[in-house]
């Protein structure tokens, strides 16, 4: 193989669960991203513990990867099933590992097969089951021509985290094996730019820091695929990071108990999935009313109900726009691959502060499990409290009417000041009113917010553009959909402008009608059903886009395949 | 200066509801702790549910949280835990905290949540023109059982010892100086205090004499420390006698103790 070219290389791994397929996935993501590349990895696994069939997908290239290809160079099948569900996305030079116990029921696979004692080697090393592929991973590096005690360096600082000592002992004896054996092994040839990116990272851990470099102080949530890593990452950095981290009884507490905590004075967030947003709704719509600043990681799995558990979708779009009964505003911002995931979250605490609001951080499974090599800026993100109004003596008032719509906030234990809050309808002082005049100005001193939102448009990536700014066939998404958007235009047959739309909520009306001005066709891509971001343009804009991408099949976009449906419209 | 906990709300209680009892016993409860330099008023934080309980808020001139509907609890835990010298009280009522918010309730009282709950215990949905709660006698007839409520009621005493509640009492809001009493030791003690205040709706469910007749304060020689004694006398309720007073009271570490 020929790994110096930017052409991009994937390797899957396959096994169930259990076998640590996850993990392979990241040790060679971070192998690649070591050895100088850019990786992009998914994970995709069933809705059990034990059993079925999990597969982790790692693309790498010496240029930006975006998103995984279903394309195979590379297959470590630690179970005979993962031959099977992966044969057809074989290349014809693809190198497949298989674990060598399996390696009879697979005489009716017609592709050359390299045996790999997987087993063996780890319990002659006397390493747990789950760690069984870190052999392969010493095989695979043979293969590729790395030396010995290079991949030995590269292993060390792989497993750092997980115990080097036993897993740089099977990597050997993966190597080993394949030497004994004498298997071909390529010409070294690595990228020799002398960089690499700092991490492997997934979005979930990059709302995380987001989130810290905002001067996020309390973390609330509940267990729910695909959030449930930001809550573990940070319940882990807890005390040592010096913030609250609490896992209460049920999403309904979580919000909640978020809410009593910024209500006192304290950055707080809480997450979880689209279904424990549905639990959520009356509390958004009690934060808005109650004016308490509130921060909200939602990531998307496939509905309705329980749905496809584990797997991706972005049909929330309009659930999340609507999210809580009655009219106000909330701040709803949609990143698309890490370094947005860890830019939006600081955004959207900062924003949540500025302006007293809900603010979500819309993401969805493909995007918070998927990991990539980067190197975030992490001091270009600090807290921002905007120019928030002071209360400056006199009698303090909640809610108190104002130009810009934002009240002074204080909290509760200010000497001298009463802090009421309320889901009530109100009076600038907190207590509730049903009078026809008072209702209608508390509302008018709320969506005045906007006029402030409004000019933030200038100062925030509310829309972003790629590709060929001059072409006139135009490619608009969303989310984690950027990632395969941007992969699939290198292989349109024509240039094509993208459009990526990060903020939802409020919507940068002028912008898009602008970027969208002058196309001769206009392309919706979006993993739904229903093309829920062209209603959205189509309700703020009066633009109808007719051409439409839609993928509901609990499966995120790949490259080659969206390309080609993009091309149908050429 | 004398201490004012009063608001310009009007009050929209029914004339004569012993919810305006549950508010001076609590005006004068914090008074009188605010003038022994046992709290700053500052530092108060009064939260409440929705339910007819709910409009105390607007009639405290302190820290106030009016939630919704059965949400109160988490909220309070989350304030406490935000501020931990916040004093916390929350208001609740028997449809708020047994009915819509007992996953809450239970929570706390069993992860020793250091904040007050004072239920005002009207035994029927008021606000909404008198339905069974959840605590309401068998064969009430309401608006949603006109043939007589099919079920026993909980008793919210029993359960809350059995949840793990640090402090359980019950009184009268009639009896506006124990409660004010009780209200006090609540608030002083460190742990999830619960206080199941009998309030009578006199509009919908009108149990005042029911109760004058049955009430009985606990003598001096019971033993609150026990959980033993605790619970025999919160399962002592019936169609004769009513136990007031604290029943319970220990000490063990709260909540927010563990993220300190």
């Amino acid at each position: 193989m020929d790994d110096s070219s930017s052409a991009i290389r994937t390797i899957a791994i396959g096994g169930a669960a259990g076998d640590g397929i996850r993990e392979a996935g990241i040790n060679f993501s971070e192998l690649f991203t070591e050895l100088g590349y850019h990786t992009f990895s998914s994970f995709d696994y069933p809705s059990l513990i034990r059993g079925g069939h999990n597969y982790a997908r790692v693309s790498y290239s010496t240029g930006v990867v975006r998103a995984d290809y279903r394309e195979l160079d590379v297959l470590i099948a630690v179970d005979a099933n993962s031959v099977r569900v992966h044969l057809d996305e074989l290349k014809p030079d693809a190198r497949v590992f298989v674990e060598q116990a399996y390696m009879e029921h697979l005489k009716e696979i017609d592709v050359e097969l390299i045996p790999l004692p997987m087993k063996q080697i780890a319990d002659e090393c006397k390493a747990p089951h789950v760690a069984r592929t870190s052999s392969a991973f010493g095989a695979y590096g043979y293969t590729r021509g790395i030396p010995l005690q290079r991949l030995k360096e590269l292993a060390n600082i792989v497993f750092a985290n997980v115990g080097a000592g036993m897993n740089v002992k099977l990597v050997e004896a993966g190597y080993m094996h394949m030497r004994a054996k004498e298997y071909p092994q390529d010409e070294l040839n690595l990228p020799d730019h002398g960089y690499h990116a700092s991490e492997v990272i997934d979005g979930n851990k990059a709302v995380a820091k987001g989130l810290l470099a905002a001067g996020l102080e309390a973390y609330i949530g509940y267990p729910m695929t695909p959030s449930t890593s930001t809550l573990q990452f940070l319940a882990k950095a807890g005390k040592k990071r010096g913030i609250k981290v609490v896992h209460p009884e049920d999403e309904i507490a979580v919000i909640n108990m978020a809410l009593g905590m910024s209500y006192a004075g304290k950055r707080a967030a809480c997450g979880t999935a689209n279904g424990g947003v549905a639990l959520m709704q009356e509390t958004i719509s009690l934060a808005g009313v109650s004016e308490i600043p509130l921060v909200i990681l939602e990531s998307m799995r496939m509905g309705p109900a329980t749905g496809v558990a584990t797997h991706t979708s972005q049909g929330d779009l309009q659930f999340t726009l609507h999210a809580g009964h009655g009219e106000f505003p909330k701040f709803v911002v949609a990143p698309g691959d890490v370094e947005e995931c860890f830019e939006c979250a600081a955004d959207a605490m900062n924003m949540a502060w500025k302006y007293q609001l809900t603010s979500i951080i819309l993401s969805d499974k493909h995007l918070s499990e998927s990991y990539m090599s980067a190197t975030l800026d992490e001091e270009s993100k600090g807290p921002d409290l905007g120019k928030r109004a002071l209360h400056l003596g006199g009698q303090y008032k909640r809610y108190k009417i104002t130009h810009d719509g934002i009240s002074p906030l204080a909290f509760p234990g200010t000497p001298g000041v009463m802090v009421k809050a309320t889901s009530y309808e109100h009076i600038e002082e907190g207590e509730a009113t049903e009078d026809p005049r008072e209702v209608k100005e508390m509302q008018d001193k709320r969506f005045r917010k906007y006029t402030g939102l409004y000019e933030d448009f200038k100062w925030f990536p509310t829309v972003k553009t790629y590709g060929d700014l001059e072409s006139d066939i135009v490619v608009v998404f969303w989310g984690s959909t950027k990632g395969a958007a941007l992969e699939a235009a290198k292989y349109t047959k024509q240039p094509v402008k993208l459009v990526q739309i990060l903020w939802m909520e409020p919507f940068d009306a002028d912008r898009v009608k602008a970027e969208l001005a002058g196309a001769r066709v206009v392309i919706d891509v979006e993993a739904n059903h229903t093309a829920q971001l062209a209603a959205l343009i189509r309700e703020k804009t009066s633009i109808e886009i007719l051409n439409k991408v839609l993928k509901y099949d609990a499966q995120p976009f790949t490259p080659k395949q969206l390309a080609e449906e993009i091309n149908r419209f050429m | 200066m004398a201490l004012d906990l009063t608001t310009d709300a009007t009050n929209t209680w029914c004339p004569g509801c012993p919810n305006s009892q549950i508010l001076v016993a609590f005006r004068m409860a914090v008074e009188e702790m605010v003038k022994k330099g046992e709290l700053e008023l500052h530092n108060l934080v009064a939260g409440a549910g929705v339910g007819c309980h709910g409009k105390i808020s607007d009639y405290l001139e302190v820290n106030t949280f009016n939630s919704l509907h059965g949400r109160i609890i988490p909220t309070l835990t989350g304030i406490k835990l935000a501020n931990p010298k916040l004093q916390v009280v929350g208001f609740s009522g028997d449809g708020d905290s047994f009915s819509e918010g007992f996953n809450h309730i239970s929570n706390a009282a069993r992860t020793n949540s250091n904040i007050n709950v004072f239920l005002h215990n009207n035994q029927v949905f008021a606000l909404t023109t008198g339905q069974a709660t959840r605590l309401t006698p068998k064969g009430f007839k309401g608006g949603t059982t006109p043939e007589g409520s099919f079920n026993e009621p909980i008793n919210p005493a029993l359960v809350m010892l059995a949840l793990g509640a640090t402090f359980v009492a019950r009184t009268y809001a009639g009896d506006i100086k124990k409660t004010k009493a009780i209200m006090q030791e609540a608030m002083r003690h460190q742990g999830f205090a619960f206080v199941d205040i009998i309030q009578p709706c006199i509009t919908f469910f009108d149990t005042r004499d029911y109760f004058k007749e049955r009430i009985e304060w606990l003598p001096d020689t019971h033993k609150a420390n026990r959980f033993e004694s605790a619970l025999k006398v919160a399962r002592s309720v019936s169609d004769e006698k009513v136990p007031l007073g604290i029943f319970y009271q220990v000490e063990r570490p709260t909540f927010e103790s563990n993220f300190e």
